[in-house]
């Protein structure tokens, strides 16, 4: 089997979503599949971070890329560009994923995939790719594809996604291992 | 249906892994670098899927500041020469901070009317060579098979750059003939393959 279904993480009110077992050197590649990730709060970005083995706490050192399309539901602003506030250039915050600025309204929330490459690799920095679809509290449709690199060499074992600001309300993470 | 008894050994390339058959996605074949001059695949680009997916992870050059890419071929054919019509944009941002964009890369690109037409079709652009530097993403192919239409391809890669820039290529196209491909090839456009993995999946048709 190609993809397996090694776990399934669903919030209600929780301020993070950490998952701290199955990353290992099983598979390949991991592939995080976020289900309509709904923010308490308005206005705010949903993030994922990592941990390195033996290491504490979700802070490792991150470059990456943005760049979003972008259409408000009455029609205008439709727009494609790089989006500088949600790239990382050796920083340690949590790393945007998805989409930006989403709203709480009920109907309002996030999904996309993240793909982690090689996690377990203790030679290489960790590539990630990003790619989602969120409704914006302006009412806009935001496409957003982040990438980049974990910039460390020691193996990746534990992944933390959030809001950066409130509780993730509703949502789904499901964890695939790719072999 | 591809065997690991068929397909022992292509190439050079090392095959590994079996065929499975329950999931929508199924691994066909294993391609592992050991400073290769190039990866191939010549057996199971088929009818069997409509889809095919090419999954590579760390992707490492032998030489700096080189480009990674594919070319397709036909029946018994093995040039690697097929003429494409592709278009090719990064989103880049260097470690220091500086540089960072959005753009499109007429260099990189192709056209089948123009001067590098049947080349090499770049998926990871000026990748560095330090020993932690590598490249990953994900080559999708439509209908191989089609004896009517054009192949469509796109690519989504994420890569580290000569110069420490974080940078994600995306690259998207149509292999302009209607002969079925039946090989791919992926390769630096100078120096070897010095590490690197790549499995080529089967799309489940129902």
């Amino acid at each position: 089997m190609a993809k397996t279904l090694i776990s399934t993480h669903t919030a209600s009110a929780d301020s993070s979503i950490d998952i701290t077992s199955g990353i290992t050197s099983t598979y390949d590649s991991y592939e995080f599949h976020m289900v309509n990730m709904h923010p308490a709060n308005n206005n705010v970005n949903f993030t994922f971070q990592v941990n390195a083995d033996g290491q504490s706490g979700f802070n490792e050192t991150i470059t990456s890329t943005s760049f979003r399309a972008y259409l408000k539901e009455d029609g205008t602003g439709g727009t494609l560009g790089y989006d500088g506030g949600s790239d990382q250039a050796e920083g340690t915050a949590y790393q945007r994923i998805l989409s930006t600025g989403t709203g709480s309204d009920d109907d309002q929330c996030v999904s996309g995939i993240l793909t982690l490459y090689a996690p377990a690799s203790t030679t290489y920095v960790k590539n990630f790719l990003a790619v989602g679809n969120g409704t914006d509290h302006g009412e806009y449709t935001v496409n957003s594809y982040m990438g980049g690199y974990i910039n460390v060499t020691a193996a990746i074992d534990e992944i933390s996604f959030k809001f950066d600001s409130g509780n993730i309300d509703a949502g789904t993470i499901k964890m695939f291992g790719v072999s | 249906m591809p065997t690991i008894a068929n397909m022992a050994k292509v190439n050079g390339i090392v095959i590994s892994g079996t065929p499975a058959v329950s999931d929508a996605h199924v691994l066909i074949a294993t391609a592992t670098a050991s400073s290769s001059a190039t990866l191939s695949f010549t057996l199971g680009l088929d009818n069997l899927y409509d889809v095919y997916e090419f999954r590579f992870e760390n992707i490492h050059g032998q030489t700096d500041d080189k480009s990674f890419g594919f070319q397709v071929d036909t029946g018994s054919d093995t040039d690697y020469d097929q003429p494409m019509t592709t278009t090719f944009f990064q989103a880049f941002f260097n470690e220091d901070g500086s540089g960072e964009g959005l753009a499109y890369s007429t260099g990189n690109d192709q056209a089948t009317s123009g001067d590098g037409n049947g080349v090499l079709s770049k998926i990871l652009k000026d990748q560095g060579a330090d020993a932690d530097q590598s490249g990953s993403g994900i080559l999708t192919l439509y209908a191989p098979s089609s004896t009517t239409y054009v192949k469509h391809f796109t690519t989504d890669a994420q890569m580290s750059q000569s110069s420490n820039y974080s940078q994600r290529v995306l690259t998207a196209g149509y292999i302009n003939i209607t002969a079925a491909i039946t090989s791919i090839q992926f390769k630096f456009d100078s120096g070897n393959i010095d590490a690197g993995e790549i499995k080529m999946y089967g799309i489940a048709k129902s």
